[in-house]
């Protein structure tokens, strides 16, 4: 793999990790505000 | 997209890249079919609205329903696009898709699907019930096996009996708040299901040739023009009275049963000029399907308003 090349595949490996982070991130606060709601609704 | 700075050669380890690349991330995001999903969504929603006690739900606990059901079909979108690799490519309006365009992995794709699906299924029925999530599953399910993975490439009627699939989303919507199924969302599955052959058709009429090169069934292939037309003024004449259902049994007043009116007698209109456009012998159209895709685009508003005329009867008019 040349510099270039690997440039780029880290590039787009970074760009997945933020996405998947953001996807985790959000799944976790669904489920904070979810079970909330239903603790709310007895 | 910003540059994130880092200190160079600290401690040995390779440097840390110096930006960040989301093109990927749109491609995950075209395998969901996004286009297809806002009308999911939107007929979605309009079941939740005019379910009896949807004010009474929790407003984080309905935006979670709607959720679930833009993922759900999402999922079954990805999983679509992964069996119908091999077809996407050779269609001139598929090919350029993340996986037959060599962007997406097949396997990467499928796992991402069924994913996607078992989340939405099981955060439904955290959320809401369980007869919502397994109404989600049975639509998913319907899609991926009865439509993609039997019907669509083996009879002219796939899109008929698969266009369930796609009606399912206000059935979710009220068993979302009501737990149960009763006659009223079956009426909205109905005016779905009758809608979607003359709104595929109409794009099959002039997506003719890439259907034939994948030796996909559709009508148009099979049956050929003519008789494509004849079907689809057929079916928005059988969906004119059916639009009009959910006035007949009280649910909705008459400003729907107006616009419900207007709206299905334009798409009998559209149907009608649609079958008197200019033909070869063999029924192939002389106008380019100008008539079929000014159908297809009218038929997208019939939905969207239907629903919405729905939505805004029983909620602001409260019929």
């Amino acid at each position: 793999m040349t510099p270039e090349e690997r440039a780029v595949f880290e590039k787009r490996r970074r760009g997945r990790n933020i996405a998947i982070m953001t996807v985790l991130i959000g799944l976790a606060v669904l489920f904070y505000f979810v079970g909330m709601a239903r603790l709310l609704r007895g | 997209m910003s540059d994130t700075a880092m200190e160079p050669g600290q401690g040995g380890a390779a440097p840390l890249p110096a930006s960040y690349d989301m093109s990927e991330v749109g491609d995950w995001i075209a395998l969901l079919k996004p286009r297809v999903m806002s009308l999911v969504v939107f007929s979605g929603l309009v079941g939740m609205l005019v379910a009896p006690g949807a004010g009474a739900m929790h407003p984080v606990l309905a935006a979670t329903a709607i959720l679930c059901i833009a993922v759900a079909s999402g999922a079954a979108g990805a999983i679509n696009m992964w069996y119908d690799r091999d077809i996407d490519a050779v269609m001139r309006r598929t090919a350029k898709r993340p996986i037959p365009d060599g962007r997406i992995a097949p396997g990467a794709a499928l796992g991402f699907g069924i994913t996607l699906a078992v989340a939405s299924v099981t955060v439904m029925w955290m959320a809401t019930n369980v007869a919502a999530a397994v109404v989600l599953a049975l639509s998913i399910a319907f899609y991926v096996f009865v439509y993609t993975m039997w019907l669509k490439r083996r009879t002219p009627q796939n899109i008929v009996i698969g266009g369930a699939a796609g009606a399912f989303p206000p059935v979710i919507g009220w068993a979302a708040v009501t737990g149960d199924v009763t006659m009223v969302p079956l009426i909205l599955f109905a005016i779905i299901f009758f809608w979607t052959p003359p709104h595929f058709w109409s794009l099959a009429l002039w997506a003719h040739d890439d259907y034939a090169r994948a030796g996909v069934p559709m009508l148009p292939v099979t049956n050929g023009a003519k008789e494509t037309r004849r079907q689809i003024v057929i079916y928005a004449a059988l969906l004119l009275p059916i639009g009009l259902l959910p006035w007949a049994v009280g649910f909705a007043g008459p400003a729907y049963a107006a616009v419900a009116a207007v709206l299905g007698g334009g798409f009998l209109l559209r149907a009608i000029f649609v079958l008197r456009d200019q033909q070869d012998e063999d029924g192939r159209s002389l106008t380019r399907d100008a008539p079929a895709r000014a159908c297809f685009r009218f038929s997208l508003y019939y939905l969207f308003i239907l629903f919405a005329a729905l939505a805004v009867d029983r909620l602001v008019l409260g019929s």
